[in-house]
C-alpha cells in the first residue's frame, strides 16, 4: 500500500508541474493566480499523502489544514487587492 | 414565517450591529447558532475528552460566540428554523455531490476533446432568483459555481445573478431544479 | 477494501490531471477558471475521502478523529473553493479581461 501512495504522490507532483506552467508564463497576473491556487489545493492532498508515507498522519493532517486555510487567505487577499485596485497595471 | 427584510431594513440592521444596538434576542439566536459549531470544531481539533480540556473549550467558545457571534450572522433565524436546517441540509448534500460528479464528467470530456474550441461557447447569463435569505443565496451561488459548467460572477442581495457559462448546454439549465431544492432546504417554497 | 481505496484515489488523480490540462488548454481567463475551480474541488474530495477511508482501518478513537479531521479539510474546501473562484472572477471583471468569443462560422446556425 505504501508503494501506491508513493506513486500517487509522484503523479500528483507531475500534475503540479503542469499547473506551474500557468503560474510561470500566464499572460496576465490573474492567470498566475489561478495556477497558484491549483498548486495549493494539490499540496494539501500531497501533505496528507506524505503523512501516510511517514505513518504520522495525526501530525501532518494539522499541517494540511493550516496550509489549506493559508492558501485560501492568500488567494483571497491577492484577488481583493487587484479588485480594489481596479486594474492590473502594466 | 416572518417576512423577509427589504434591503433598507437589512442595511439598518447591519448599522445596528456595527454600533452595538442590536436586540438581545437576535444576539441570543446567533449565539445558539455559533456556539455548537465552534464547540464541535474544538472537540475534533483537540481530540482530548478529559474534563480540563472540555471546560477550557466551553469557556473559550462561549466567549468567542458571545463577543462576535452576531457579526458572523447578523440575521440569525429563529432556533426552530435553524434546527430544521440541520436535518434538511444533509439531505441536500448528496444530491449536490451527484450533480458535481456529472458536471465534472462533462467538463472532463470537454477538456480532453481534441476539437475543444468548437465545442465550448463562453457567454454570460443573467437571471433573477426568488430566494430571499442571505444563507440561501450563499448556498445557491456556491452550488452554481460547483456545478454544471457555470461560475457565479455577481450576486446582489435582492437575488440578481450574473453567471458565466462554458457552453450553451450548461447555460440553459439555470436556474432550474437547483433553485427549487435550495428553496425547499431553507423553507422558502 | 484496499482495492476500493485505490480506485477512488485513481479517479481523484484523473480529475486533478483533467484540471491541470484544462488550465493549460482553455483559451481565455474566464473559461480557465472552470476546470480550476471545479475539478480541483472534486479531485481533493475523492482523494482525501479515499485517504480517510484507508486510515479508518484499525477502528480506534484516534484514527476516527484523524479521519474526521481529513473530512474537515474537505468541508473547508467546498466552502473556500467557490469563494476563491468568485473573488478571482470579480477581480478579472473589474480589470476588464477580454473574453474569448466563438468565431462566427458562416451566416446560418
Amino acid at each position: 500500500m505504501d508503494k501506491i501512495f508513493l506513486y500517487a504522490s509522484l503523479i500528483l507532483c507531475l500534475i503540479m508541474v503542469l499547473s506551474l506552467y500557468r503560474a510561470l508564463f500566464g499572460p496576465s497576473v490573474l492567470d498566475r493566480l489561478i495556477g497558484v491556487n491549483a498548486i495549493g489545493s494539490k499540496t494539501t492532498v500531497l501533505l496528507v499523502l506524505v503523512g501516510l508515507l511517514f505513518h504520522r498522519v495525526d501530525m501532518f493532517v494539522d499541517i494540511a489544514l493550516a496550509y489549506a486555510l493559508l492558501n485560501f487567505v492568500a488567494v483571497l487577499a491577492a484577488a481583493r487587492y487587484f479588485q480594489k485596485r481596479g486594474g492590473l497595471g502594466r | 414565517m416572518q417576512k423577509p427584510p427589504t434591503p433598507q431594513e437589512r442595511y439598518q440592521a447591519e448599522a445596528q450591529v456595527i454600533s452595538g444596538q442590536i436586540r438581545p434576542v437576535k444576539r441570543f439566536y446567533a449565539f445558539l447558532f455559533v456556539f455548537p459549531t465552534l464547540m464541535a470544531l474544538w472537540v475534533v481539533l483537540s481530540g482530548r475528552f478529559d474534563a480540563f480540556h472540555l471546560i477550557l473549550g466551553v469557556i473559550s467558545c462561549a466567549l468567542v460566540s458571545f463577543l462576535s457571534g452576531d457579526l458572523l450572522f447578523p440575521h440569525a433565524p429563529h432556533p426552530r428554523q435553524t434546527f430544521r436546517l440541520w436535518w434538511r441540509f444533509p439531505l441536500y448534500v448528496p444530491w449536490l455531490l451527484y450533480q458535481i460528479f456529472l458536471a465534472n464528467l462533462h467538463l472532463l470530456y470537454l477538456t480532453f476533446h481534441p476539437r475543444m474550441l468548437q465545442l465550448i461557447d463562453p457567454h454570460m447569463v443573467r437571471f433573477r432568483s426568488t430566494l430571499k435569505s442571505e444563507m440561501a443565496l450563499l448556498t445557491f451561488a456556491n452550488s452554481i459555481t460547483l456545478t454544471p459548467g457555470t461560475i457565479t460572477v455577481r450576486v446582489s442581495p435582492d437575488g440578481d445573478f450574473v453567471v458565466h457559462a462554458i457552453d450553451r448546454f450548461s447555460g440553459e439549465a439555470l436556474p432550474g431544479e437547483m433553485e427549487k431544492r435550495v428553496a425547499r432546504t431553507f423553507g422558502e417554497d | 477494501m484496499n482495492l476500493v481505496v485505490i480506485i477512488i484515489l485513481g479517479l481523484g488523480l484523473v480529475f486533478f490531471a483533467g484540471g491541470a490540462v484544462g488550465i493549460l488548454r482553455f483559451p481565455d481567463f474566464y473559461s480557465r477558471l472552470h476546470p480550476a475551480g471545479k475539478m480541483d474541488t472534486l479531485g481533493s474530495f475523492l482523494m482525501l475521502g479515499a485517504l480517510a477511508l484507508y486510515h479508518l482501518h484499525p477502528f480506534t478513537l484516534d484514527n476516527v478523529l484523524v479521519a474526521i479531521k481529513i473530512m474537515l479539510i474537505v468541508v473547508f474546501y467546498f466552502l473556500a473553493s467557490p469563494t476563491a473562484t468568485h473573488a478571482i472572477v470579480d477581480a478579472g471583471i473589474r480589470a476588464g479581461q477580454s473574453a474569448w468569443q466563438k468565431p462566427k462560422q458562416g451566416a446560418g446556425s
